[in-house]
Formats: C-alpha cells, sequence, structure tokens
C-alpha cells in the first residue's frame, strides 16, 4: 500500500504538478541556464540534488525547527547545501562552472526549493519526502531539458555539441538569445494546456 | 572619464543588460505581480529599496569576508543580510504608513527570494566594483527592474480587453510578451557596446 502512495509522489512532481510546465517555479534559471542542453542538465541536477538533500535535512528536523523562524531556517539548509554544489561543480568542470556562473548560487533563491520545504517536507514523513524531492527534482530535471534541447537544436543546429543538420542549416540565433527562451517556454506551455484542455473535453 | 564610467554602468544595468529581460532575474515577481499597473508600480520601488540597501550590505560583507579569508561564507552571508534588510524595510513601511503596507501584502516579505537581488550582490562582487559603483549599479539594476515590471503591467492591462484564445490565457501569454519585449530591449545591445 505504502509503495503505491510513493510511487505517486514521485509520478505526481513528473507530470500532474509539474514545476514548471504547470506550478511555474522557479523560472529563472529554467530560462537562463537552458540555451544549450548540456547546461540545462547540469542545472537540472545540481537543483534536484540540493532539492533532495535539503528536503530530507528539513524533514529530519520537522519536529526540531521552531514555527517562527523556520522560513529563515530552510533557507540556511539550503544555502549550505547549494555552497557545496558550488564547489563540487568548480571540481569537476571549471569550463561548466563558467558557462553557469551565477546561477548555481541563484539556486538559494530557486523558489520550487523553498515551496517544497515550506509546503511538503515540513510536514512529512523521510520517505515520502524523498519521494516528493525526487520526483520533483525529475520533473524540473526534464522541463529543463525540453527547453534546453530545443533552443540548442534550432539556435545552433547541435545537441551536446553534434550537429544534427548539414552546413547550409540557417541557425536561428534568437532562440539561444533571451528573448528565444521567452518563446520556447510559452511555446512549451502552450502544447501542455493544449493537452490538459484536450484531456478535459473528451 | 569618472562620471562617464558610472553613467555607463547605470544605462548597462538598466537598459543593456536589464536584470528582467535578459538576465532572466526576479522572474517570478515579475510574472506575479504584473497584472495591474498601480502594484507594479509599487513592487518595483519596494525592489529597488532593497536592492539598495542590500548592494551596500554585500560591499561591506565582502572586504570583512575577504579580510577574514572565508570566501565560502559568501552566499550564506548573502542570503541572511537579504532576509533582514527585508524584514527591516517590512517594519519601517509598517510604522511610517500602514496604507502602503496593506496594499503591498504579501509581496513585500517575498522579495527575500527575489533572485533579482542577490543576484546583484553576487554580480557585483565578481565585478569587483568600488562603494559608488555599487550603489550606481543597484540604482540601475532597480530603475531596469522597475521598468520592465511597468511596461509589461502596461501591456497586460491593455490586453485584459483582447479576445485571447482559452489555450493562450495565462502564464503562455505573458511569456510571449515578455519574448517580444525581450526583442526590442535587444535594441539598446549598441549602446553599451
Amino acid at each position: 500500500m505504502s509503495a503505491t502512495t510513493s510511487t505517486d509522489e514521485f509520478i505526481k512532481g513528473l507530470w500532474r504538478e509539474n514545476p514548471v510546465f504547470v506550478q511555474v517555479l522557479g523560472m529563472c534559471p529554467v530560462l537562463a541556464v537552458s540555451n544549450t542542453a548540456e547546461n540545462a542538465l547540469a542545472m537540472g541536477l545540481a537543483t534536484a540534488f540540493v532539492l533532495i538533500m535539503s528536503n530530507l535535512l528539513v524533514s529530519a528536523l520537522r519536529s526540531f525547527i521552531p514555527k517562527q523562524v523556520r522560513i529563515a531556517c530552510y533557507i540556511l539548509i539550503i544555502a549550505t547545501f547549494v555552497t557545496i554544489t558550488d564547489y563540487a561543480i568548480q571540481a569537476i568542470s571549471v569550463e561548466l562552472h563558467k558557462s553557469l556562473g551565477a546561477f548555481i548560487s541563484l539556486i538559494v533563491v530557486n523558489c520550487l526549493i523553498l515551496s517544497r520545504a515550506e509546503a511538503f517536507a515540513s510536514k512529512n514523513t523521510l520517505g515520502k519526502s524523498l519521494m516528493d524531492a525526487l520526483g520533483m527534482g525529475a520533473g524540473f530535471l526534464f522541463a529543463l531539458f525540453c527547453l534546453g534541447a530545443v533552443r540548442e537544436i534550432l539556435g545552433n543546429g547541435t545537441l551536446f555539441g553534434l550537429a544534427l543538420f548539414p552546413d547550409n542549416f540557417e541557425s536561428w540565433i534568437v532562440m539561444i538569445l533571451p528573448a528565444g527562451g521567452f518563446f520556447t517556454l510559452a511555446a512549451w506551455l502552450l502544447i501542455f494546456n493544449a493537452i490538459n484542455e484536450r484531456r478535459g473535453t473528451s | 572619464m569618472k562620471s562617464e564610467s558610472l553613467w555607463f554602468i547605470f544605462i548597462n544595468a538598466s537598459l543593456v543588460n536589464n536584470f528582467v529581460l535578459a538576465y532572466f532575474l526576479g522572474i517570478c515577481p515579475f510574472l506575479g505581480v504584473s497584472a495591474k499597473m498601480e502594484t507594479a508600480t509599487k513592487m518595483g520601488g519596494a525592489v529597488m529599496f532593497v536592492m539598495l540597501i542590500s548592494s551596500i550590505c554585500a560591499y561591506g560583507i565582502h572586504a570583512l569576508l575577504v579580510a577574514l579569508n572565508a570566501p565560502f561564507l559568501q552566499l550564506i552571508s548573502y542570503i541572511v543580510v537579504i532576509a533582514s534588510t527585508v524584514q527591516l524595510v517590512e517594519m519601517f513601511i509598517k510604522k511610517m504608513s500602514p496604507a502602503l503596507f496593506r496594499s503591498l501584502g504579501i509581496f513585500l516579505p517575498l522579495i527575500t527570494t527575489n533572485c533579482a537581488i542577490l543576484g546583484l550582490a553576487l554580480f557585483q562582487t565578481s565585478k569587483g566594483y568600488g562603494f559608488v559603483e555599487c550603489v550606481v549599479y543597484a540604482l540601475g539594476a532597480g530603475v531596469g527592474f522597475t521598468l520592465g515590471l511597468v511596461l509589461i503591467a502596461g501591456l497586460r492591462e491593455q490586453l485584459e480587453f483582447a479576445e485571447v484564445p482559452n489555450t493562450v490565457k495565462g502564464t503562455a501569454l505573458t511569456l510571449l510578451i515578455a519574448g517580444i519585449l525581450s526583442l526590442t530591449f535587444m535594441g539598446f545591445s549598441g549602446l553599451g557596446g
């Protein structure tokens, strides 16, 4: 019985309550670093790691944190894990660290993480919080990858740095520029809306 | 020479590299608070004020952390300073003008998680700005944020009267407008060089 509920928590984050497409949370990194699939993937993984770790810790400490100062405690927990992630990425690949820039540090103020800590982890058991964080993290990663892949394919004609088209492909520079991020996300939201609407009417 | 470069920093932060439309910072309030012109203006003012104060504080903290040789504490101390600045502003506004406090409502505490403010503190540190440059940079960023917010609020108010298919309504429409606005702001890119 408990197995089905925990898979439910996982699936929920992936599709029905997808943090990006449905809840529209944590938009800043989604738009900013999704100009290539690789950046998007790295950012998604970093965010998922912070999300999982902070959800676990918040859930474990939920009976010790006083109600009045809980938000400050959550932010401190999140900031600690973000600092760890920041140094870890720098150690793994200096190049990646450079291209993600300040946005690794900005995971601290990603509303997705704080909202999961406040709305879910502070009220639920360790196992459930883990599944919730895994689902949300996966959903975030999936959304980021959707955006990054589209923007890289159209803007550069490549995917993970490999050329997809013959040389005469005219790349859409606008897709890598900030405006392209807005347009791509709007297009994905439209697709999601259309699917949900069709489901609702049938 | 000095004044020219300060002017350049200001233009750069407010128009060329607009925080909302070029750096994607502070998108959450940008999408959430931009439905009405009036709230957008007030939100912009509050954010600008917090930016100014936290930028000055971040400058001091950075100097202190360099002296203590503890750069890994940067992120944590910045976020604590921003959170307490917001708390301070909240108390100040509550005391001085209860009417304004009520109209800002929930958006005031939410400034804490506005990435534009933390982003500003991080950028000014990585660019190595001095004290005066920090203040000008914060002012420029605040003006740019307010400008973006007010522009999009005006557009959204107009769109209230337009007939839009149900599928497009909501966030998708706002994002489309933001994209077009971002394209127009690219026209400023020649200014800074």
